[in-house]
């Protein structure tokens, strides 16, 4: 008898004894799976029931997940989490900047000059590439520093699996599956690693709406844009005792409204594009452990911080490189920076940005970490701003809040600049990894570039009508 | 000084543990690392191989298959993370992964991470993992949760009636490692024989038609040591075993290296 004839006798014999024991085997079988379960258990598990214990996970879960206060508490708390961040990177900030740029680069001038280094190379490295290091250092790292140790800690602690729940019934509304709340938080550190996560969503449909609308969570790398900018336009139009609260929360609608979008684009593309029925799950909500607070301190740290901080260096150094060329390389006597500023000016101030931003985005592509000081080069340059070095044009001294706002403003920044520039860091296309993520994950062009242009094209239009009904009621 | 009983004891080998990371050239054992979503099997992992696997609590944290190291008592261990299932007869994607690897991939030793403040919805799995294989490990972690809530779970008897050791960990501050390395490159080694807690199934005309199909496998597929499983599967209708029996890829299970690359590669 030979092999497959035997393959078929099994198959053939299988198909004809599932008949005599009849439809229920399954759930025969899965019955006699929870009774030696039950059975073992009971046998090995010893409670000790000596006092009724006051249970603190099921009175923290009626607060926690309740009609009334689930959702305004976690509004409070993300309100906290970036009102200490603010707050706690101010100083932290204007030190690394007074040492990194006040202290070293004119040292590595010095020590240029000595070398008697031509002056582009001099430029190139000293005044592009270490300047935009420099300014990532300073003005990136103390809030990651404190954004994620914090952002562990809640996740350590089993928060995260409260907002899915407090958050279900709103994703399943806008035809998404309810683990997309989840996706969505991890968004909320790196876009890229948000679309990995999707992976716990079985429906293909479901998933690629999760995969789509990652990008509207505000990742790690756009917080310090956000904080920045609203500190300086936000706050610093109000008094100063509330500034730091005013700008939290700020930065706490932004958030909020890029998990707005997240459902309303979610729901348009399931009536539209991506039609089809939500899907039920189930979602276990995990006892809260105490976070292990120095361990957790110390690994995200490293992981975190560190890895954004390298990665934030990585295309700096390129990123500051290029600005570098692009300004002081002319033609007929404009450098080629100033030559797409102002070409780009009209449709920029069309929609609330200008010129500058436009540019500043296209080099940041890369990673939105290097928007900022993009943005504060590009401004020196092509405001000529006094005081900012002669001829190679990208030196400026920036210790604080006040000193950027002075800079901006003096580059013709309004309110209404420092509100777009917020609502198009929120909404615009996701950073280069975040695309090749998509592409590996979903295998389909056609929805990688959907993902990577729709998001452009909308923020567009937001910027466009903000830009429009400010200017008619300012 | 009389050194000779340190050879055996747990703690002195524990320091014969080197991490290796991701180093992963030839190995001598493969092993699992199976449980329900949530149980602490990436800290596990990292305690084990030195690695950083990113944890958190919340089920779904661990999407991608994680891969690592170790070597213990001069063997060479690979160590690989599953993501967490609650059971290995459902259909996403998670659970084939998991459910394919522990068959298909044939590890030396399944690592099940339990969490002992649950352990009744727990042993689902494991009693699932213990029919499909019989040479694994229970890490019963968690304790220092458990004993947060007055829950005390006797292992002595767990393993007794699972057949398989039971070691009590909170790998989160490394209590109870240097037992489960020793455990597990006993079993791994063929020096602790299991005999695994099968579970026992309903009506008299089913337990007759599965011994009947069992039989069947096995004569098919002398050797296989799950043949009972296989069977349960085939009455059950699982698509993915039919094709394994079509395709006579069942008979590949006592070769265990092109199988466990492939589907490492796979993945």
């Amino acid at each position: 008898m030979n092999d497959n004839s035997m393959n078929e006798n099994i198959l053939a014999a299988a198909n004809n004894l599932r008949w005599e024991i009849g439809e229920n085997f399954h759930d025969s079988l899965m019955e006699s799976i929870y009774h030696d379960a039950a059975k073992i258990a009971q046998a090995s598990v010893l409670k000790d029931h000596q006092k009724p214990e006051f249970n603190w996970d099921r009175t923290l879960d009626k607060i926690v997940t309740s009609r009334v206060w689930g959702i305004p508490l976690m509004f409070i708390l993300l309100a906290l989490v970036f009102w200490i961040t603010i707050e706690g990177s101010n100083i932290p900030s204007s030190m690394l900047a007074s040492f990194l740029i006040d202290d070293i680069h004119p040292l590595l001038k010095n020590f240029a000059a000595s070398l008697s280094l031509p002056g582009w190379l001099n430029g190139v490295l000293i005044d592009g590439a270490y300047l935009a290091l420099a300014w990532v250092v300073s003005v990136m790292l103390p809030p990651m520093a404190i954004f994620f140790p914090m952002f562990t800690l809640l996740e350590d602690f089993g928060y995260l699996p409260r907002v899915a729940f407090n958050m279900d019934n709103l994703f399943r509304k806008a035809g998404a599956h309810g683990k997309q709340a989840l996706t969505m938080s991890m968004g909320f550190g790196c876009n890229a690693a948000g679309v990995i996560s999707t992976r716990v969503i079985d429906s293909p449909r479901e998933r690629l709406i999760a995969i789509i609308t990652n990008n509207f969570s505000l990742c790690n790398g756009r917080w310090p844009t956000q904080i920045l900018i609203a500190a300086i336009f936000i706050g610093g139009a109000v008094p100063a005792h509330i500034a730091g609260i005013v700008s939290a929360a700020a930065v706490v609608s932004i958030a909020v409204l890029g998990i707005v979008l997240s459902l309303v684009v979610s729901w348009t593309l399931s009536k539209t594009i991506l039609k089809g029925e939500a899907s039920a799950f189930s979602l276990e909500l995990p006892p809260y452990r105490p976070p292990r607070i120095l361990q957790t301190l110390y690994t995200s740290l490293i992981d975190r911080t560190i890895f954004v901080l390298w990665r934030a260096v990585v295309f700096a150094v390129p990123a500051g490189v290029i600005i570098w060329l692009v300004s002081n390389i002319e033609i007929n006597g404009i450098s080629l920076a100033v030559h797409f500023i102002d070409w780009a000016n009209p449709f920029g101030l069309l929609i609330g940005l200008n010129g500058v931003i436009l540019l500043a985005y296209i080099i940041a592509i890369p990673a939105n970490e290097i928007v900022i000081p993009t943005i504060l080069m590009l401004t020196v340059l092509a405001g000529n701003i006094a005081g900012a070095g002669s001829g190679s044009g990208v030196m400026f001294e920036a210790e604080s809040a006040e000193a950027t706002a002075e800079l901006l403003y003096a580059g013709g920044w309004t309110v209404l600049t420092g509100v777009c520039l917020m609502l198009f860091s929120l909404v615009h296309n996701p950073c280069s990894t975040t695309i090749y993520t998509i592409y590996k994950e979903t295998g389909s062009v056609k929805w990688t570039t959907f993902s990577a242009i729709m998001p452009v094209l909308l923020g567009f239009a937001i910027c466009f009508v903000t830009a429009q009904l400010w200017r008619i009621f300012f | 000084m009389d050194t000779a009983k340190c050879e055996t004891c747990p703690v002195h080998n524990k320091a014969n543990l080197i991490k290796l990371g991701i180093n992963m050239n030839n190995v001598d054992f493969v092993v699992a690392l199976a449980g329900n979503p949530n149980t602490g099997k990436s800290t596990v992992f990292n305690a084990l191989t030195g690695l950083k696997q990113h944890t958190g609590n919340w089920p779904g944290k661990t999407v991608t298959r994680a891969e690592g190291a170790f070597i213990y008592n001069k063997q060479k261990f690979k160590l690989v993370d599953l993501p967490g299932t609650y059971s290995l007869l459902s259909t996403s994607t998670d659970e084939e992964v998991a459910r394919d690897f522990i068959l298909f991939g044939q590890p030396d030793v399944t690592l099940i991470v339990v969490d002992a403040t649950r352990l009744e919805r727990n042993l689902n799995l494991v009693l699932q993992v213990l029919e499909i294989t019989d040479r694994a490990v229970v890490c019963l972690n968690l304790i220092d949760e458990a004993k947060r809530h007055n829950i005390i779970v006797d292992d002595r008897t767990l393993s007794k009636e699972l057949g398989v050791p039971v070691v009590p960990t909170a790998a989160r501050n490394g209590t109870g490692i240097p037992e489960l390395l020793k455990y597990t490159s006993e079993v791994a080694n063929g020096t602790y024989i299991c005999k695994p807690h099968r579970i026992t199934s309903g009506s008299k005309a089913v337990k007759k038609a599965v011994d009947k199909l069992t039989q069947q496998v096995l004569e098919k597929f002398p050797g296989l040591p799950n043949a009972r499983w296989v069977a349960l599967r085939l009455l059950e209708g699982d698509q993915r075993v039919i094709d394994a029996v079509k395709s006579g890829e069942l008979r590949n299970l006592n070769k265990r290296s092109e199988l466990t690359e492939s589907l490492l590669v796979q993945n």
